[in-house]
């Protein structure tokens, strides 16, 4: 089966060893996370896991529903990179005399970066985009002697126009009032 | 004044309003005070000590598994709580509903390798449905409930409660807490109507259809419907391991066990089968052989509690995700009443010739030696307790003989591992199932392998009076791995053979009687002892140890490809 590399976003309540518990179910298929990417998302206690991985379609689908079973965790959903918008973020430190040596315009310019610091020692920049727009400027910034490197993982949100978590959490708000009204009666 | 307690008291008060009455367990330094707590409530909570942890946790879940409540386990910290590993995963993997309670070091000495401090919750979350530690005694009731909650919904299993020994010894109010309700969590999903008219319909136009019945029927108490459903629509069904006494042995449906050791009607005809119905079970490659070649002409139906187990192993063509005893329930009206004479007597045609040809020389044995073989024995043990007592197994050629030659009457009849196969399991789960059904026999068959992995808990029965009939199948040889290697490695029989003790002294040592069974002739009296003795009993029974179980779909092959014996694969004509 094709492999590709997979989105998944998982939604958990805000408890301790949640990442463990997710992580292993990919480490018990010797599954390599690619990207991982955790924070609080907009819903309050609510923490959004973004994670990639190359596998194949069956995989990542059992890994999902395998996932969304553990108590903790609210939703999680499978995309491809078709049906998200999604960003990392990079950051690049360039002594400064390399830089001046350089076309700094182009490099700003051309590659949509950002300058955040310049200091005598170095220089850093910073980019967000693709994975393969991230690694071209790291590549242009390499003969300038770079010196430190890092990126994020990926960050997505669905291209859908349907909330499929409000949608849940909507749908056990409903759960929750009949379970109250039937306790109260 | 507020009328602050421990957290100790406040966990065994929890326990009691979670209704718990019987819990197993084995005390230990981190875990002390709640032992000290349970002192005083001695007339409400009846603790059973186990001469192991592992022991502890199987005896849970022999008691979880016959009554449907949650089985208690309490455990000190380190090795205590690793010594429930064991029987977490085995709970996990056949959906038995336990609650662990492990002691843990106090928060303050956490993740500094105190003395007996171990990472529970790590160690535990893969084997676990849920794992929590509490660092605080007012968190304790609140933690109690959601863990009895989250263990016995939904699809059950283990949960383990991890409490360091300053929530134990810190002081809090109690209020008695509930819980029926978590957000992230949906036990009860709601049943879809169109995929259940969808079921009717193809069921209705079925021609040749099968019912799959696993352990899920009896774990949501289904099998009145099921059975009805069988009925009226005239459909044969064959059973999971753990799924056997969801349907009465001797009814006319029901057409026996499926896979690997299963019987060969509903191993043949799962394959010719043009519609299965599958209810709670997961299609584990013992019920399946080779998914490629299972089940190739039916459309299949999936009922299952749990939607994980959707397309698994197996595609189904339709999914019914929710609980077996409403989706049973919610069918019965759509589905029309049929009779299907020829389909069903398809099965019986191969019912005879597996009588014929397996059952009759393993039931009809005449070894020269007086020797046994493991289905006469538990056929006639079967019939003295008048086909309804509770099989306990414990793994291996006893486990697979055992559920081929047993029967039974009542549902929630049969306790074994299923999914883990714990050798060692048997002797304590059938203390376990006693102690929830005292009104029943308990029949335990266990091998001289498992029987010594876990021994010493001859120590309950004699300490308790656990009136557990257990039936060594005695062949001084690890007898399952025995087959395989005759079978498959050669007859090079590797770290199989067994010097074994002399049993019977040593269920004398615990005050336990026991017969030897050395020949074939002292069998039937010996049974008749064992039956009629107001105790317990271990009857030592002299097995042969070239018996085999067959039939056998050997690994690799697809559920219809078949061994009678060791040399000769079915034909069906």
């Amino acid at each position: 089966m094709e492999e590709k590399l997979y989105t998944i976003s998982v939604f958990t309540e805000n408890n301790v060893g949640l990442l463990h518990q997710i992580s292993m179910i990919f480490s018990r298929r010797c599954l390599n996370i690619e990207s991982l990417a955790v924070c609080a998302c907009s819903i309050d206690g609510v923490h959004k896991f973004t994670i990639t991985c190359r596998s194949n379609r069956a995989m990542m689908e059992h890994v999902v529903k395998q996932i969304e079973k553990r108590v903790d965790v609210l939703k999680a959903f499978l995309n491809t990179d078709d049906e998200i918008v999604f960003q990392e973020v990079a950051l690049y430190k360039v002594p400064t005399e390399g830089v001046l040596h350089s076309d700094i315009e182009e490099i700003v310019r051309v590659n949509g970066a950002r300058v955040l610091e310049i200091q005598p020692e170095y220089t850093i920049f910073e980019k967000t985009g693709h994975t393969d727009e991230v690694t071209q400027l790291l590549e242009k910034l390499k003969p300038l002697g770079l010196r430190q490197f890092v990126r994020s993982g990926r960050v997505a949100v669905t291209k859908a126009t349907m909330e499929l978590l409000d949608e849940y959490l909507e749908r056990q708000r409903k759960r929750k009032d009949r379970l109250d009204a039937c306790s109260e009666s | 004044m507020s009328d602050k307690i421990s957290g100790s008291e406040i966990l065994i008060r929890s326990l009691i309003d979670q209704g718990v009455d019987q819990v197993f367990g084995y005390p230990g330094g981190s875990i002390m005070p709640v032992y000290n707590a349970l002192y005083d409530y001695t007339d409400r909570i009846r603790h059973y000590l186990a001469r192991h942890e592992q022991g502890a946790i199987h005896a849970a879940e022999g008691f979880a598994r016959v009554s449907g409540k949650t089985g208690v386990v309490i455990a000190t910290s380190g090795p205590g709580a690793m010594n429930l590993l064991t029987g977490l995963n085995d709970a996990l993997m056949d959906s038995t509903p336990i609650v662990a309670v492990t002691g843990q070091v106090g928060s303050a000495f956490l993740g500094k390798d105190a003395f007996q401090e171990s990472d529970v919750i790590s160690t535990v979350l893969p084997i676990t449905k849920w794992a929590i530690q509490v660092r605080r005694a007012e968190d304790i009731s609140a933690a109690v409930a959601r863990a009895f909650y989250i263990a016995n919904s939904g699809r059950p299993g283990p949960v383990v409660i991890d409490l360091s020994k300053d929530a134990q010894t810190g002081m809090a109010e109690y209020h008695v807490e509930r819980c029926n309700f978590i957000r992230s969590y949906d036990p009860d999903p709601e049943i879809s109507a169109e995929a259940l008219a969808e079921a009717a319909e193809i069921l209705n136009s079925a021609k040749s259809p099968m019912i799959l019945s696993g352990h899920g029927v009896a774990i949501s108490g289904a099998e009145p419907q099921l059975q009805e459903l069988a009925e009226k629509a005239d459909i044969p069904v064959g059973c999971t391991m753990l799924g056997l006494s969801t349907l009465p042995t001797d009814h006319r449906l029901n057409v026996g066990m499926l896979g690997m050791h299963g019987n060969l009607g509903p191993n043949i005809n799962t394959n010719k089968a043009d519609v299965i119905l599958a209810v709670g079970m997961r299609f584990d490659d013992r019920v399946t052989g080779d998914v490629k070649k299972y089940a190739p002409n039916a459309r299949i139906i999936h009922i299952d509690i749990d939607s994980s187990e959707f397309d698994k192993t197996v595609k189904s063509g339709l999914h019914i995700h929710g609980d077996a005893r409403k989706a049973l329930s919610a069918l019965l009206p759509l589905i029309g009443e049929c009779k299907r004479t020829e389909w069903v007597e398809s099965f019986d045609r191969h019912h005879r010739v597996e009588l014929e040809r397996v059952n009759d020389r393993e039931i009809n044995a005449s070894t020269p030696d007086g020797k046994m073989l493991m289905g006469e024995v538990i056929s006639k043990v079967s019939k003295a307790f008048g086909d309804d007592a509770i099989l306990v197994t414990d793994v291996g050629q006893n486990q697979m003989f055992s559920v081929k030659y047993f029967a039974f009457k009542s549902p929630r009849s049969v306790v074994s591992s299923g999914g883990l196969g714990t050798m060692g399991f048997g002797l304590p789960a059938a203390i376990g199932a006693k102690i929830a059904k005292p009104e029943r026999d308990v029949v335990l068959f266990v091998g001289d392998g498992g029987l010594q992995m876990t021994e010493q808990e001859l120590g309950m029965i004699m300490e308790y009076n656990v009136k557990v009939k257990i039936v060594l199948l005695n062949n001084n040889f690890l007898g399952n791995v025995r087959q395989w290697q005759h079978l498959f490695f050669n007859s090079r029989y590797s770290a199989t053979p067994m010097l074994n003790p002399d049993f019977k002294m040593i269920a004398s040592a615990y005050g336990i009687a026991a017969r030897d069974v050395a020949h074939r002739d002292e069998l039937d009296d010996a049974i008749r002892e064992m039956h009629d003795t107001d105790g317990a009993f271990l009857l030592n029974v002299n097995i042969d140890e070239t018996d085999m179980v067959f039939p056998m779909t050997p690994g690799g092959c697809g559920v219809d490809e078949i061994l009678l014996n060791e040399h000769e694969w079915y034909k069906p004509v």
